[in-house]
């Protein structure tokens, strides 16, 4: 019998080996997008792999972690598993996943799928291909998942018809549509680079424990069965950076603009991520400035020392990012708490252990800016005035976020920033969102911002509630306050019972 | 470049023209230092409306709820339209203010700093 | 200048072995344990050896058997049959 081939051997074989170079039509009418955006490759074979994974060894491992999350899901629904989560506010923050970032993985399927077709080395290609499987395989189970909370639960039956059409959606579905519609290597840099490597650790691990220390079993292990695809997914990005720096140096400023981009548009993506730890999670694994430190800075920081030899700097708005850490999640919850009639999630007013551990955590800025204003909410409330804001906001048209961000220096005023193209105004919450914009603006006077789409009626009416109906929402269960909403009624029940049930006993 | 495409000359549509406001155009509207309004906010509303609809209407109906807004002496008030200090005339419409389509109108109260004097 | 590499593992019974050994074969390692989750950071360098996994495991064990456990890491990888290793070059 043959000696058994080492990793590497059976790597080369396997992947290498499978690339060839057209004869009966040119490469460059085979391959006619990897050139357009200026980036040069002179050796595709210059590519290392760090994990040397073969299609043979990726469907064995893919399966046995499907078996695990299967067994898992299964057992949850048949045991109720919904039942034994901290506390109904919680699913705000499932919610928010499935509406939000679900879409997005299978946004992610389809792109990987068209960017392994269509750049020419063989390595990255196969890599490609595996994290487009990934992405379908994280959307399905997300979906299989959820789809028990929504036999209980509001807010997640049509979350990819919101997805297309709801104002807080468009966040996240215009950021990866800007990613998709660049070339190859700009979407390698703005997701396997960016958001995989930079920051995916700050959207699924704080999620993922959260889940954990708030006793939701099933999406702890959806998270984590996704999340052991993201090393491979985020080795990825850090290799596509590498490679491209190396190639040519004229690649560097490329790449460069790239990062300042994607990573700002990334960060202020995390903006709902800063809020879900900070606010929606009863029980807290750590507060956003502490993610932030340790995932970004630390680790962020170690990688750009490590990037300087190539001239790479730090992305430019890290500094604004560094600056907003403590107010950022309060400065979202804002936002969200008088526009939650609007959304498909529920938002509540925060009680005083809650108040305290923010105090705790954010002592430059909780007691000092933001507290009054809870305080104030929440009187209001109780006296049967609960605060929506029933005016629409300002939105930046490159995040597309209600423009809520204050001055990186100045907590106390609203950052606006505009510019003026072709004898239009154009307004941005940062500078980071206006050099976006400065760089390519016929990308982004296309942005079908939501609050505008309603003014010029193609939202369904003129009214909040044509315009809810037509998000397909289920007014009074999906929004407004989670006080009195129909799953605080249902949870408060089944206690009752619950606890009548044991006393019977 | 004003963007890097695959077509030469690429030219995008843009989403928000004048003319597919039904002869509206947008209007921001920003109180500085009462941060418990989020975001500025925004209205469609016709060059022609007088200013006093502003005044009358669209502040009390919006913002009326902080206990600062019945405080406010409006004589005190300062007004800026896209960066540009302005006197606010009733009579006269937005459009002679200079308020055009996607202007910012900021008005700042003297003397009133939010819940607590902490800008909310 | 020293910095920090890292990984991080679920925490399931599929995983102790391979905390187990990252512990023992790297003597500076900090770990950290959070809800469901295990941290580890090393200056420099961390090494995930095969034969340590499998002595702790009790059966041979596949390196790439690292990716069912896997949630997170920071650093560069070099992957052979013997040793996963973390770096930064």
């Amino acid at each position: 019998m043959a000696k058994k081939l080492g990793l590497k051997q059976k790597y080369q074989m396997m992947t290498r080996g499978l690339g060839w170079d057209t004869t009966y039509q040119s490469m460059d009418k085979v391959y006619p997008f990897d050139k357009f955006e200026g980036i040069k490759v002179h050796d595709w074979d210059a590519w290392e792999d760090p994990f040397r994974l073969t299609m043979d060894s990726y469907w064995k491992l893919q399966a046995e972690k499907e078996r695990k999350l299967y067994a898992v899901i299964d057992s949850f629904a048949q045991n109720n598993g919904h039942l034994g989560i901290s506390d109904p506010r919680y699913l705000n923050a499932v919610k928010l996943f499935i509406q939000g970032v679900s879409p997005l993985e299978y946004m992610a399927h389809r792109h990987f799928a068209h960017v392994a077709r269509n750049i020419r080395g063989i390595g990255p290609a196969v890599a490609a291909q595996m994290q487009s499987l990934d992405e379908l395989r994280h959307a399905q189970t997300q979906i299989h998942t959820i789809s028990h909370y929504n036999k209980f639960f509001d807010g997640i039956h049509e979350w990819r018809h919101m997805h297309d059409r709801v104002w807080y959606l468009s966040v996240p579905k215009s950021f990866f549509d800007d990613a998709v519609t660049a070339g190859p290597f700009e979407f390698l840099t703005a997701i396997s680079f960016s958001f995989e490597y930079l920051l995916t650790n700050l959207l699924f691990v704080p999620f993922m424990s959260g889940a954990a220390y708030n006793g939701d079993l099933a999406t702890v292990t959806f998270g984590f069965s996704a999340q052991s695809d993201e090393s491979r997914h985020m080795t990825l990005g850090l290799e596509v950076i590498k490679f491209l720096l190396e190639q040519d140096e004229a690649n560097v400023p490329i790449i460069q603009r790239w990062l300042d981009k994607w990573f700002w548009r990334g960060y202020r993506l995390l903006t709902l991520v800063a809020m879900m730890m900070d606010y929606l999670l009863p029980k807290k694994i750590m507060s956003w400035q502490e993610a932030w430190e340790m995932y970004y800075e630390e680790a962020g920081g170690a990688l750009f020392q490590d990037l300087a030899r190539y001239g790479i700097k730090e992305p430019m708005s890290a500094a604004v990012a560094r600056k907003e850490k403590n107010r950022l999640s309060s400065e979202a919850w804002a936002i969200f708490y008088q526009y939650t009639h609007a959304a498909a999630f529920h938002t509540w007013d925060i009680d005083e252990e809650h108040k305290a551990w923010l105090a705790e955590k954010y002592p430059e800025t909780f007691d000092k800016l933001y507290r009054p204003r809870l305080d104030f909410w929440e009187k209001e409330a109780a006296a049967g005035r609960r605060f929506y804001n029933n005016a629409l906001p300002q939105l930046c048209t490159v995040c597309q976020i209600p423009m809520g961000f204050t001055e990186p220096d100045d907590p106390t005023t609203i950052c606006f920033r505009e510019s003026e193209y072709k004898g239009e105004h154009y307004h941005f919450c940062s500078d980071g969102c206006k050099g976006i914009f400065d760089n390519e603006p016929e990308k982004y006077v296309q942005s079908w911002l939501p609050v505008h789409q309603i003014f010029q009626g193609n939202c369904g009416g003129a009214s909040v509630e044509d315009v809810l109906k037509w998000y397909r929402m289920n007014l009074g269960a999906d929004n407004l306050d989670f006080s009195g909403s129909p799953e605080d009624k249902f949870w408060s029940e089944w206690h009752r019972t619950a606890s009548r049930a044991e006393a019977a006993e | 470049m004003a963007v890097v495409a695959l077509k030469d000359n690429y030219i995008g549509e843009v989403a928000d023209r004048v003319e597919n406001f039904h002869g509206n155009q947008v209007v921001y509207f920003n109180w500085e230092k009462h941060l418990m309004f989020c975001a500025a906010t925004a209205f469609p509303l016709p060059p022609d409306m007088p200013f006093g609809a502003v005044l009358e209407q669209i502040l009390p109906t919006y913002y009326g709820m902080h206990p600062d807004f019945a405080k406010i002496d409006w004589s005190k008030v300062t007004w800026t339209v896209d960066g540009k200090a302005f006197t606010p005339d009733p009579a006269k419409s937005l459009k002679d203010h200079g308020v055009r389509h996607k202007s910012l109108i900021r008005f700042t109260t003297p003397g009133l700093d939010g819940i607590d004097g902490t800008c909310s | 200048m020293t910095r920090n590499v890292s990984i991080t593992l679920q925490n399931t019974e599929d995983a102790r072995p391979i905390i187990e050994a990252i512990e023992a074969d790297n003597p500076a390692a900090v770990v950290v344990q959070y809800p469901a989750m295990v941290k580890i950071d090393v200056p420099d360098r961390i090494v995930v050896k095969r034969d340590s996994v499998t002595e702790r495991l009790g059966r041979d064990f596949d390196l790439q058997e690292i990716h069912l456990s896997l949630i997170s890491l920071n650093g560069y990888i070099d992957e052979d049959d013997d040793e996963f290793v973390l770096s930064w070059r």
